[in-house]
């Protein structure tokens, strides 16, 4: 097989052919998290139940797209339904960007000098 | 819990920008875990216009592979890298990388400057703290910082330095560099 050929089955085939979330813009550091609820998993995919696990802990949408190997348009998609059914919520960084405090500058700074 | 629990997690977006070539992969690689990531993003194509099924849209779409790394500071305040996609088709993704950036990394190479404009450019007009980082690499010419600040016309609170991207030590340089230029905007513009 060609090695430019790409995976057996086109990413959207998982999206059943969408290709923008519905709902919220995610950003690639939004922060997704499971909401704990109970509701029926049946009608989840593979991927979708793998997002379910990253989000366990919370993940950025970036973690979520590099951990289950899937392009960044097809995982907002994904994520998007979930939110939809409300088994996860999202948190934009828009809270803490552009403008993080100095306080938290200065811990990164001094994060950075430790590493 | 090493945080109250009042506290929300952080989440910072540094970007790492410049020419094709120039070392930006090496950077996220020295200083963090490196970690694929792919973009397919949906060009739609009007001008597709023979084949034209009613109710199908055409599309094509383009895969894109970024560099990415993360850095935990500690629980609850993480630094995520980006490389941005050095070639120019791929304009598109960069007002979507750049969204809540803390700040960026220019990577310059002094045999080839002029790549690195359409960075700095972009990153002037839209207000992001950024630093200029020359990869000095075997058998490139050793410029003097003050020469490339010259060269790229930039203004002069824009921290510009030599590194070499191949050391940890110079890329953690490099971006307490910028995080420090982003502390000193972010008092200036609150004073």
């Amino acid at each position: 097989m060609d090695e430019e050929a790409g995976p057996l089955v086109r990413p959207y085939a998982l999206t059943g052919g969408r290709a923008r979330p519905s709902g919220a813009k995610l950003d690639l550091i939004t922060m997704v998290t499971t909401t704990g609820s109970r509701r029926d998993l049946s009608g989840i995919g593979p991927e979708q139940r793998r997002i379910l696990d990253l989000a366990r802990r919370g993940a950025s949408v970036a973690d979520i797209a590099s951990d289950i190997d899937l392009p960044l348009g097809v995982v907002r998609v994904l994520i998007g339904d979930l939110l939809d059914l409300g088994l996860v919520e999202a948190r934009a960084p828009g809270k803490v960007a552009p403008l993080p405090s100095e306080r938290i500058l200065k811990e990164v700074i001094n994060g950075l000098r430790a590493l | 819990m090493a945080f109250a629990p009042s506290e929300e997690p952080v989440a910072l977006k540094i970007l790492v920008a410049g020419g094709f070539g120039v070392g930006k992969t090496t950077l996220v690689g020295a200083i963090s875990e490196i970690r694929p990531l792919r973009t397919e993003e949906v060009l739609s194509d009007r001008s597709v216009g023979v084949d034209d099924t009613d109710g199908v849209e055409a599309k094509t779409t383009t895969t894109v592979a970024m560099d990415f790394g993360r850095i935990t500071i500690r629980e609850g305040l993480v630094v995520y890298l980006f490389g941005t996609p050095g070639q120019e088709r791929f304009w598109f993704m960069w007002d979507e990388l750049s969204y809540g950036a803390l700040g960026a990394v220019v990577l310059a190479d002094t045999r080839r400057l002029t790549d690195c404009f359409p960075s700095i450019d972009y990153f002037e007009q839209r207000g992001t703290p950024f630093i200029v980082a020359v990869n000095c690499f075997d058998g490139a010419d050793r410029h003097e910082a003050d020469d490339v600040r010259i060269a790229l016309d930039l203004d002069p609170e824009v921290p510009v330095l030599l590194c070499d991207v191949r050391r940890r030590a110079s890329a953690k340089v490099v971006l307490v560099t910028l995080v420090e230029h982003a502390l000193k905007m972010l008092t200036a513009a609150q004073r």
